[in-house]
């Protein structure tokens, strides 16, 4: 067959070698005004959402980059168009302030511990809770998964008063064994590693039910042919069931560490990136200019992120994605 | 299972099998016994939190630091309550995260549908165009855009009202992703059926998809929601005062500002700000639950 006659087009091609021009005219116009209505709705379907994105979303992430490379301070604020573009100068800037670098130091410690141990524990809970156990599933699927749900602020709010240093939780426990816990958050050594647990604390939920969803889909006959080859439960997990969960797992992995590389509202609302800046992360670092009316080193410092974000989520295909 | 049990045995060897098959039947019924342990360690650990604030925001501020901790209070009082909404105001608060949570979630739900379903379904000039814009913004990280965001929302003069909360949140690329994805699996059968029976464009969108899209609806709400409910940083930078605070900006300035004794007030606002997410969570959780696993994503 040849292949003018399985498209419309060739269909309508054909059409224009017939005999019969005024009907062909007829459907052909028929046609094109539908395709036109179609157009139309699709445009008015489309404007609502359209409209409020190039607003706040294209404009703001073009402006942001053009702010960055001016001198834009608080006091341009209603005359945001009369300001001087001053070239890289404050990515100059930034890469010049120690204090940028302890932010992009202390963001990055807090992704590279936090997303590997978040992804491992929660893939050890899913694991454990679809192979493992057979009672109460439900209980710990939803305990372990209420985290989630919370609100980081006030679930730092909760963790602060758990790890004050004499009427605390954390610190009672400690004592009951004889072990003399530290002012946690007080602590350049303690605080930051805190924060670390607490974001797996709240993260590995997500991991978990997404795994679970991921484990259920693994067809039971492709278990059993690899056991009947001899494969040991280990071999199984990670020759057969492992591959099929990395496309569930990467994806979840990219969002996890998008959200990691702009932790906030733990450090503003637990040590306000203190003691010793030990906790300040790159957002923490870049409200604050924006706090001191830098708005250029504010969107200058978005940027910096927006880019490690970029990196990070293309090393993640590269470890993650199917080895062919 | 019943081919699985052994042939009749010598007396001398039926203990053994009965060992032997109370095992197997242990082990059908309760998987791998020990793995209760670490299981329940772990989920201690994740809702101890939880129960450590229920009980000590009805504690007065002695009975909370008593060692050991009760679990339940010895003198329940409302006492951290009657302070928290009397000298913060937390209602106008609550209020102000319930609305602004409302109006984007029904923003997001109606504009995110709208064009999901014509980059799923309609054909249009410049359609891969707007597909590949939206999905370009998809990470982009609110520190990228709050700045400029702050400078286009004082010029509308929206910085002391809620509106400035709503406005750049009613749209996001998320939603469109979602809404677009489960409308692609709809069949086009029925849409075209509709145009033959002569039903109009955007008649077919409301009547015909939009109640067939309801479980993507349900995850769409649910996820915007929780986000809106939970967002921090710009209703931290866009709030003028008191009265334009939504909760975690509130419950954080207050947790922040004064030397931070008063444990019953902040863990009383604590439970202001997650009961009611929590609760709902409870009693929907498998719609929660299929919804975030189906997207794989948060």
């Amino acid at each position: 067959m040849p292949p003018s006659t399985i498209t419309g087009q060739g269909t309508q091609e054909r059409e224009a070698a017939g005999p019969r021009p005024a009907a062909r005219r007829r459907t052909s116009v028929l046609r094109r005004s539908a395709q036109g209505r179609q157009a139309r709705a699709a445009w008015v379907l489309a404007a609502p959402f359209l409209a409020l994105f190039l607003a706040f979303m294209l404009l703001p992430v073009v402006w942001s980059l053009l702010m960055s490379l001016t001198d834009t301070q608080s006091a341009d604020l209603r005359t945001p168009l009369n300001v001087s573009f001053i070239g890289f100068d404050n990515y100059v800037r930034l890469f010049e302030d120690p204090q940028f670098f302890t932010a992009l130091r202390n963001t990055a410690v807090f992704v590279l511990v936090a997303l590997p141990l978040t992804l491992a524990a929660g893939l050890a809970a899913a694991v454990a809770l679809n192979s493992g156990i057979q009672r109460f599933r439900a209980v710990f699927r939803v305990g372990l998964y209420l985290p989630v749900i919370t609100s980081i602020v006030a679930v730092a709010v909760v963790w602060k008063t758990l790890l004050e240093p004499h009427a605390g939780l954390v610190n009672t426990v400690l004592a009951w064994f004889g072990i003399d816990g530290p002012a946690w958050l007080a602590d350049t050594r303690f605080a930051l590693p805190v924060m670390i647990l607490m974001a797996v604390w709240r993260n590995l939920g997500t991991v978990m039910i997404i795994m679970l969803a991921g484990l259920q889909s693994v067809p039971q006959s492709l278990m059993e042919a690899a056991e009947l080859d001899g494969a040991g439960a280990w071999q199984r997990f990670w020759r057969v069931t492992f591959p099929l969960l990395r496309p569930a797992l990467l994806l979840t992995a990219v969002t996890t560490g998008i959200g990691y590389l702009q932790f906030f509202d733990e450090p503003f609302v637990m040590t306000d990136g203190g003691p010793l800046d030990s906790t300040l992360s790159a957002t923490l670092y870049a409200y604050k200019q924006f706090g001191n009316g830098n708005y250029d080193v504010a969107s200058a410092a978005g940027y910096v992120v927006f880019v490690l974000i970029i990196a990070l989520t293309v090393l993640q295909f590269r470890v993650l994605r199917d080895k062919d | 299972m019943t081919t699985l049990t052994p042939a009749p045995t010598p007396p001398a060897t039926s203990s053994a099998t009965d060992k032997v098959l109370r095992r197997r039947r242990i082990r059908r019924e309760w998987g791998q016994p020990w793995l209760y342990l670490p299981l329940t360690g772990l989920l201690l650990l994740m809702v101890t939190p939880f129960l450590w604030m229920l009980s000590s925001a009805f504690k007065s501020e002695g009975d909370i630091r008593k060692l050991p901790p009760d679990l339940i209070p010895t003198h329940p009082t409302l006492a951290n309550y009657r302070e928290l909404f009397s000298s913060l105001d937390f209602t106008r608060m609550f209020a102000n995260s319930v609305i602004v949570a409302l109006a984007v979630t029904a923003g997001n739900l109606i504009f995110c549908s709208m064009l999901g379903y014509a980059l799923a379904k309609l054909d249009f000039r410049g359609k891969r165009a707007v597909f590949a814009l939206v999905m370009a913004t998809l990470m982009v990280p609110g520190l990228v855009t709050f700045v400029p965001l702050y400078v286009l929302v004082a010029n509308m003069k929206l910085t002391g009202s809620l509106l400035g909360l709503i406005l750049p949140f009613l749209a996001t690329p998320f939603g469109v992703f979602l809404m677009r994805q489960f409308i692609s699996t709809l069949p086009d059968e029925l849409i075209d059926a509709a145009r033959v029976d002569g039903c109009r464009e955007l008649a077919i969108f409301w009547k015909i998809i939009l109640p067939l899209t309801r479980p993507a609806l349900a995850t769409l709400g649910i996820i915007t929601f929780l986000g809106s409910w939970n967002n921090f940083l710009w209703p931290l930078v866009v709030a003028q005062n008191e009265s334009q605070y939504t909760l975690p900006v509130g419950l954080a300035l207050a947790s922040s500002g004064q030397d931070f004794t008063r444990f019953g007030i902040l863990l009383a606002g604590a439970v202001v700000v997650l009961l009611p997410v929590t609760i709902v969570f409870l009693l929907f959780q498998r719609h929660f639950v299929a919804g975030i696993a189906t997207t794989g994503l948060k």
